[in-house]
Parts: structure tokens; sequence; C-alpha cells
């Protein structure tokens, strides 16, 4: 089933739904204070004000008072691992992990086994979407062939077959007129080019950001300009073919400062930042624990503290997980053999609001707002809560608290860098694309059939 | 009053002052044992040593097996070769199988960094780290501090000198903690591309020549592999030994020159430093079996220092 332009997912009923008496937080609507949300047939019908709107004829009415109602979170980055590696995850439990955690709507990265470098494989990916998707799913092909920087994939025909945009992701397009011709084609192609930064030069063999903690612990480093002379190469190539980039999973303050400077020139850029970026730092890696081996890696509390800020300011416009699977087996070994990656679908939201917005570093509606940032870069509806649109929000529970990890995970995967922290904020209902994707059983007894 | 032992010994952050003396005093009564016909105390009889070596290793495996065997251990020496290892099985799983014979202690060395701390999450017996890539080698650190103790009574004040090719040192790492926690200030030196960023953070000083080595009492030298030459860690061993090579002649009387071995003869020492008065290279060896019963018996007997071991 098509969702929107480029969105794929299993049909599901659309629902009959009175959320009576949440407290509705939607910054892009101005919206905050406690709301009846009324949902027939999978729309928004009528916001009233709390307690005077009737549950709909067979519909269900959910009593949410003390609950908060946002916008369903949009995830621009995640690797569902499919096709090849289902062993990690795959399109229907990543998806149910993805609802799990408050979001509407993901866009999937295309280093799979075989790489989304083709329309035949797209359409593969594109069909599972269509038959065993949660949420709706958007899917990016690679840049170039295998990733590999060498050839162009024909990002035209991928495009016709529903690619929202492209990336190497995990790596980088090392070339820069490999880039550059990415750049010139995606004025026929179109398409959201998006960049894993990565100077291989300087990153080496790297596996955890360069300081005094890899000095430490006898572990070769990736410095922060691995990154950021990247982001500064990248967005000058942009600026001189008038291209549209996106720069993935910023990690480091000098990459702030590189994205700063090829926005103020007029660069049409953008970026995201992941919550493990932003609540964790490199400190972490001393327990080599190998949940806290991804790329970027962690870095340093500047590091952490720039992309905060940047993220307040919109500099960094949204928030992507990076949700990266990996099996038992895989990260149960010493570090430096640990794949890159953490799983964050489950926990982005309670990560971000318990280690940033209870001790007060970042305001609780520009981390809703930035939820859900993504969806625009890629052209993609914004989710609102706002009569007459699609049903796309969840239901969050601020007061509950929960062990990470403690019940098990949603994903197939269990790497999660959160693994153990009390969070608090839990998603209790997902609605997306109008059917509900996630609801707890705790909520399924508080709920009365009207 | 005596501090109890760690479980494991992983890091020389596992111990602080106190516990390393008391290991050291214990080493100088297994010194004392070293002396005697026969050398062997019963402390272990019936407990099991097992030796898991996934690195070449010629000292450190062969002093931990006759420190296991003289403090009377049945000693299992499992190497990577010619091991279920070698048909792919994980570390996990080798450790689970040889757990399952029930071993005091495994010991083991491993080129990566964190081994032995995984280990030590999957096994009842005492986990003693022998070098976990370029990350630590405590026991190393250890018999260097007992070397230097019994020279010089004591590192308070002591100014060591660690010379050589400091990132890809696991020695280096220990001995810099090590030496700190008994009173020594530290100074390291190397070529800038084999000096890791941020060092500066485990409390030494660094830097790139050897203008001040005068100021040292203690020159450690590191070994200097070949193999950084191709990776372009320096240009050529000619002129790695041209700047830090330490020969005799470097050196000023009353300094003290060490190295962990195996030496490249004529690469980062020359071949009269190594055969100088001064070079305490040979008592280190021998430092290392008593070092290493002391290791094995107070993480596994850990009986008042006064008992008798005999």
């Amino acid at each position: 089933m098509v969702h929107a332009d480029r969105l794929y997912g299993a049909a599901a009923e659309p629902c009959e739904l009175l959320i009576r008496g949440a407290h509705v937080l939607d910054p892009r609507a101005g919206l905050d204070e406690p709301r009846d949300i009324l949902i027939r047939g999978g729309r928004i019908a009528e916001l009233g004000v709390a307690g005077t709107l009737s549950a709909p004829d067979g519909g269900e009415l959910l009593d949410a008072t003390g609950k908060h109602a946002f916008p369903g979170f949009v995830d621009p980055h995640v690797h569902l691992r499919s096709p090849g590696q289902e062993y990690k995850e795959d399109i229907e439990s990543g998806t149910a992990a993805a609802a799990a955690g408050g979001f509407c709507a993901v866009i999937a990265m295309p280093n799979t086994d075989p790489i989304v470098d083709d329309a035949a494989v797209l359409r593969s990916v594109v069909d599972a979407a269509c038959r065993h998707a949660h949420v709706p799913v958007g899917f990016l092909a690679a840049i170039t062939r295998r990733s590999e920087g060498q050839e162009l994939t024909e990002m035209a025909e991928l495009r016709d077959a529903g690619a929202l945009g492209f990336t190497d992701d995990g790596r980088p397009v090392v070339s820069a007129g490999m880039l550059r011709k990415a750049l010139q084609y995606q004025r026929l192609a179109g398409g959201v080019l998006a960049l894993h930064e990565e100077d291989p030069g300087l990153s080496g063999g790297g596996v955890m950001h360069e300081g005094p903690v890899s000095a430490r612990l006898g572990l070769a480093g990736i410095p922060s300009l691995s990154e950021s002379t990247m982001v500064a190469r990248d967005a000058a190539l942009a600026r001189y073919e008038q291209a549209r980039v996106h720069f993935q999973h910023l990690s480091a303050q000098e990459s702030v400062a590189a994205l700063e400077q090829a926005k103020q020139a007029g660069a049409r850029v953008s970026a995201e930042v992941c919550p493990h970026h932003l609540t964790l730092t490199d400190d972490l890696v001393r327990t080599l624990d190998s949940r806290f081996k991804m790329n970027p890696p962690l870095r340093a509390e500047s590091d952490r503290r720039a992309l905060v800020a940047a993220l307040r300011s919109g500099l960094i416009d949204c928030v992507a997980t990076d949700h990266a699977p990996h099996a038992r087996h895989e990260k149960e070994v010493p570090f430096e053999q640990a794949p890159m990656g953490t799983t964050g679908l489950e926990t982005a939201f309670a990560a971000l609001f318990t280690e940033l917005v209870m001790p007060g570093e970042l305001e609780l509606e520009v981390v809703v707002e930035r939820m859900s940032g993504g969806a625009a870069l890629y052209a993609l509806p914004t989710p609102r809560i706002a009569p007459e649109e699609p049903a796309n929000l969840c239901l969050v529970d601020l007061g509950a608290r929960f062990e990470v990890g403690a019940k098990g995970y949603v994903s197939r995967s269990e790497n999660c860098c959160f693994h153990g922290r009390t969070l608090h904020g839990r998603v209790v209902l997902t609605v997306a694309a109008g059917a509900v994707a996630f609801r707890t059983p705790m909520l399924a007894q508080a709920g009365a059939l009207a | 009053m005596t501090t109890a032992m760690p479980r494991h010994l992983i890091s020389i952050d596992d111990l602080d002052r106190s516990r390393i003396e008391r290991i050291l005093d214990r080493a100088e009564s297994f010194a004392e044992v070293q002396g005697r016909e026969i050398k062997k105390v019963p402390a272990l009889r019936g407990r099991t040593v097992v030796n898991l070596f996934y690195e070449s290793s010629t000292r450190t495996s062969s002093s931990f097996e006759l420190a296991a065997k003289r403090l009377s251990a049945d000693v299992v020496n499992v190497r990577s070769i010619g091991s279920a290892v070698d048909k792919g099985e994980s570390l996990k799983d080798t450790v689970q199988t040889l757990s399952a014979y029930d071993p005091a202690a495994i010991v083991i060395r491993s080129p990566e960094v964190g081994a032995a701390q995984l280990v030590a999450g999957w096994t009842e017996a005492a986990v003693i780290n022998a070098g976990d890539g370029k990350h630590e080698h405590p026991t190393q650190a250890l018999l260097d501090v007992f070397t230097l103790r019994r020279k010089l009574g004591s590192l308070e004040q002591a100014n060591i000198w660690i010379v050589g090719d400091v990132m890809h040192s696991r020695v280096a790492r220990s001995d810099i903690l090590a030496f700190k926690r008994m009173g020594a200030s530290v100074t390291v030196c190397g070529p800038p591309t084999l000096i890791p960023r941020g060092i500066e953070a485990l409390g030494c000083e660094a830097t790139a020549t050897l203008a001040r080595l005068h100021e040292a009492d203690v020159v450690y030298v590191l070994r200097m592999q070949q193999e950084r030459m191709r990776e372009s860690f320096v240009p050529s061993l000619r002129e790695y030994s041209e700047r830090y090579q330490i020969s005799a002649a470097q050196l000023r009387p009353g300094q003290l020159l060490m190295h962990p071995g195996p030496v490249n003869r004529g690469v980062e020492l020359s071949a009269d430093a190594i055969d100088s008065p001064v070079a305490l290279i040979g008592a280190q060896v021998k430092a290392g079996v008593a070092v290493r019963m002391a290791v094995l018996y107070e993480l596994l007997v850990g009986a008042p220092l006064l008992a008798a071991v005999a």
C-alpha cells in the first residue's frame, strides 16, 4: 500500500478512536493543551475541548488523561537489514520497533546484502514493506553501485521505482569527483543525496573517538576532522552544483561549525543527529562494552553540547536514530572486532526526554518538533495533529519509567547503547497512517469500548 | 587491616598503591623461594590454572606457567594454534568450555583490547590479563615496579622516561599508570606519529626528542616493531635508530635502563647498552616468575601477608 509519495506500508484498518483528555503538544500548530482527539476513518475528524467529544459509533474510547499526544515521529535513518541480514532485523520487526518508539514513518538505508543499487532490489523491498511494514517505510537507494564509490547507480530509474533519495550510508563517497557527478545527475533524477561523512584516510582503522579515552585504552581513534573536513568539502560541492544534500548522523563540534558556514553561504544542506550523540560521550567506551561502538563514534562532552545547541537552534534539522541492529554473537566479542552500531528506535524519545528535557538542557517542544523534522527534508508530509490530517501521532506517558531491555526488545536485536538505563517517557500508543501500529497491553485494558 | 584484592586483575586501575605494595611484598617472599633447591610451595595444590594464549609469547607464557607450577597448581596451556580456536570457536565458547573444568584462574593473552574483561564476565574463575591488545599488561608493570623498587628502594620522586612506540604499547600504558601510582613522574618520548593524542590524560608528559634524557633516573625503552615502518609511522628504521636508539654513551652514570623484551638489537637499543651494567633487562625477566606467583597467590589465596609461605 502506497501511503504517500514513495512511502510504503502494509494495509491496516483505519482506526475509529477517541483519545480523551490527552495533553496535545504540536509545536508547529502552536498547540499545547489538553484536547480530545477524534479519529474517524484514520483521519483526525475533530479536536475538542477535553472531555467534550464522544467516541465514534463502533469505535474505541481511550482515556488519555495525564498522557501527552505528539505528532508521530519520523526517522530518516534506520537499518532494517532486509534483504540478506534478516537474522539482525527485517522489515516486519524493524517497523514494529519503530511503532513501539512512537514513529509513524521511517526511512531505510540501502546497505543491505545485496545493496539496494538497482530497481529490482528496490522493488523487492518496496514489495516486502507493502506486505509487512507496521509503519510506512521510505527507501533510499545507493549513490554508487555496491556503494563502492566507482560508478553511479541508475538513479533516474531508481527514483521511478520509488527511491526517496540516495546514500552510500555506512561508507563515504570518497572521491570528490564521483560525488560531483552524482550531484550533477541529481538534476535529472531528483531525490536528496544523504551523505555519511568520513575521510577514511583520517579515520583509518579507528574504532572510537580519538582523544584521551582512546589514548588510555590503546584503541585506534577516529578524529573529529575525518567527519568535518568531508562536511566542508561536500557542502562546497553542493553549492557549486546547486545540489541538495543531507548530512547524516553528525557527531563533532567541528562538523557543526562546517554546517553553519555552509548554511550561511547559502548551500542547500540539511543535517540530522542521533540520540546517542546528543546524550552520551566517549567516556562510556572505558567500559569496553561493544554497545557503545558505533560509527560515527561517541565523542567528547564539548561535541555533545555543540550538537544539542545546534539541534535547539535548528541548525541541525532533525533527530535520526541510525537504528543499527546486530546479532548478539556479533556484538559479544572484543570491542575492536564488534561491528559498529546501536539500535535506537525504541529508546529515541525516552532517551532525549530523560537525558536532555528533564535536566533542563533542551525544551520538550524542541525535541517533539525535531523528532519529525526529517519528513520535510525528504519531501514527505509532516505529521500534524489537526483536523482533516491523516492520523499520525503517538501517545506518551512522560511519568512512566522503564529499564531499557529489562523486558527485552521489540527489535530482533538487543545492541542498544541505553541498555540497562532507567528512562522516563513511555510510548503507549502509536497511530501511523491512520491505523493503530502499536499499543501497550496496559492501554488496552484501560480502554473501553464505547 | 589488609585491603582485599580484586577478584580479577584486568588493569592497573584495579590496584591502588597499597595493593601493589602488598603484591610486591609477597613477590619478595616468593623470590626467596626461587633461591632454594626445591622452588615449590603447596599454596595452590589441587587447583587449576588455565593459560589461554591467543598471541605468541615467550616470557609471559613461560613465567605464568612456572609461577603456577611453583605454587603446585595443575596447569593447562591452551594456544590458539592447534586448538578449537583454530577451528573458529568464539572466545566466549572457548572460555565457557574451559570453565567447565572449574579452573581457579584463567590467564589470558589476546590481541584484542578488552578481551580479559569480557572473559571475566563469562567465567567463575579469577581472570588475569596477560596482555590485551594495545590496552594493558598489568603483570609486566608489576614486575617492572618490583625490579625498580629493589634497585631504588622506592619509586617516589623517580623520574622515569618511556621511550619509543607508545601508541602501540600495552606495556607503556600499564607502566605509566603503575609508575604514577607509586609516586614517580613519567615522561613519554617518541616520534610524534607514535605518541597517541591525549596521552597526557594519563598523567605523563610527552616529548618528541631525547634532548632532556639526562633528567631521567630510569630510561624504559619500548620495542620498535618492523611493521610500523610499512604503516608509515616512521620513514625508516635507520632514521628511527638515529633519533631514538639508546646507546651506552647516551646514559649518564646512575641512570637505569629497562626494556620489556624481546629486544631488537641495534634498533631501539645498541648492543653496548643492552650489555651495560645499568641494564635491568635480565632482572625484569627474573622478577616475572616471583611477581606472577604473587599475583596468583594474592588473587586465589590472599591470606594475611605474615603467614608463612613455606
